[in-house]
């Protein structure tokens, strides 16, 4: 596998740039190849705290509690993460906090592994059920905007927002390695 | 039979509220049930952040929250159930080795809240020995009043994340309800940190 840095695709580095010019202090995270360089460059940057998560959840938690002393936390996660959050999604709900999530997503577009479809075909519909607003970025030319407006809406309005990141950004997965 | 499961065992109400009251300063998070009772119990302030619901977040969110604010001391206070069902928040917290974060797993083996059904830390299941294999290197065991010296002295240090696991009597002291307005004790305690609403 090639962990070359050289490479990260315009949309990525649009992605990073939203977040650090937005003042982002923590960047949680279930690793997906569509965050890698959203990933590398918090690991990277001295002034963001970059934690790894076992499991989704966990970082519904930490960006709370991240909010409660005074700091801003994105969590990155791929669609199949989003239905283990849903239970912890009620502490947004229950104690109105921010929250903005970027979710690449899987199982809706070239997709070759049917165990992503279920949940890939629920992720907005389950987050929209735990009263989380949902954004889509599909085509590369739109995701520094979309992510830079739902970014703002999270932490100037405090809302709760979802950008989901279309499968069809990422493309093929190549499933035969050379 | 867990190994080092204690005959002796704290109140659960006298280790918290002592426990509280040798950390005045620390930023206090609890995870639901009998453990919110007993933080609310030894006297409200601002500078609690109450769970009544979130099941397994306890831990994580006392993560964010050192990590956001690491010139302060963070206490997670919750039960055996509540840190079951976030257990791998502790491979979390070890990965980032939070110098100011200390975990209080008050263990009486039951699921308190629901009918005292036993739960995996009387079934077999060792928090010391997980809370080490994920990376806590100090993580311990007490079983008595004395022993919250060792979880004090780790709180007012900051130097080293901890995990203490709290071997507490199984009985239910009377409730001592906190109040359960999110908004309420959050907004409160970002204020008490001095920070402005958005």
């Amino acid at each position: 596998m090639n962990h070359s840095t050289a490479s990260a695709p315009a949309w990525q580095e649009a992605v990073f740039k939203v977040l650090k010019e937005g003042g982002v202090d923590q960047i949680v995270y279930v690793p997906d190849a569509g965050h890698s360089h959203v990933i590398r460059s918090a690991i990277a940057d001295p002034d963001i705290e970059d934690v790894v998560l076992t499991t989704e959840e966990e970082g519904v938690a930490v960006v709370c509690g991240a909010w409660l002393g005074g700091k801003r936390s994105v969590l990155l996660m791929q669609s199949s993460g989003v239905g283990n959050c849903v239970n912890m999604f009620s502490l947004l709900q229950a104690a109105d906090f921010p929250f903005f999530t970027l979710v690449t997503m899987r199982g809706e577009y070239a997709e070759f592994n049917p165990w992503q479809g279920p949940m890939g075909k629920a992720t907005q519909a389950a987050l929209e059920l735990m009263g989380i607003h949902v954004l889509r970025a599909s085509h590369p030319d739109e995701v520094e905007e979309i992510v830079s407006a739902g970014y703002d809406a999270a932490f100037e309005a405090g809302e709760k927002v979802a950008v989901l990141l279309g499968q069809s950004l990422i493309g093929r997965k190549k499933w035969e390695r050379k | 039979m867990n190994p080092i499961a204690s005959k002796s065992r704290a109140d659960r109400r006298a280790f918290v509220a002592k426990l509280l009251s040798t950390v005045p300063d620390a930023l206090v998070v609890t995870g639901l049930g009998s453990a919110a009772y007993d933080v609310f119990a030894a006297g409200d302030r601002d500078l609690n952040y109450y769970l009544w619901g979130a099941m397994g977040g306890a831990a994580a969110l006392g993560l964010g929250l050192a990590l956001a604010q690491p010139t302060r001391s963070v206490v997670v206070i919750t039960g055996d159930g509540e840190q079951l069902m976030g257990i791998g928040s502790l491979a979390t917290i070890a990965a980032k080795q939070p110098r100011n974060l200390s975990i209080v797993v008050l263990d009486n083996g039951h699921f308190g809240e629901t009918g005292m059904q036993r739960s995996h830390s009387s079934l077999g299941t060792n928090l010391v020995a997980v809370a080490k294999g994920f990376g806590i290197a100090d993580a311990f065991a007490v079983d008595s009043l004395e022993g919250c010296d060792e979880v004090s002295r780790r709180v007012l240090s900051r130097d080293g994340v901890s995990f203490a696991q709290v071997f507490i009597e199984a009985n239910e002291p009377p409730r001592a309800l906190p109040p359960r307005d999110g908004p309420f004790i959050k907004n409160r305690f970002r204020s008490a940190l001095g920070l402005k609403p958005f």
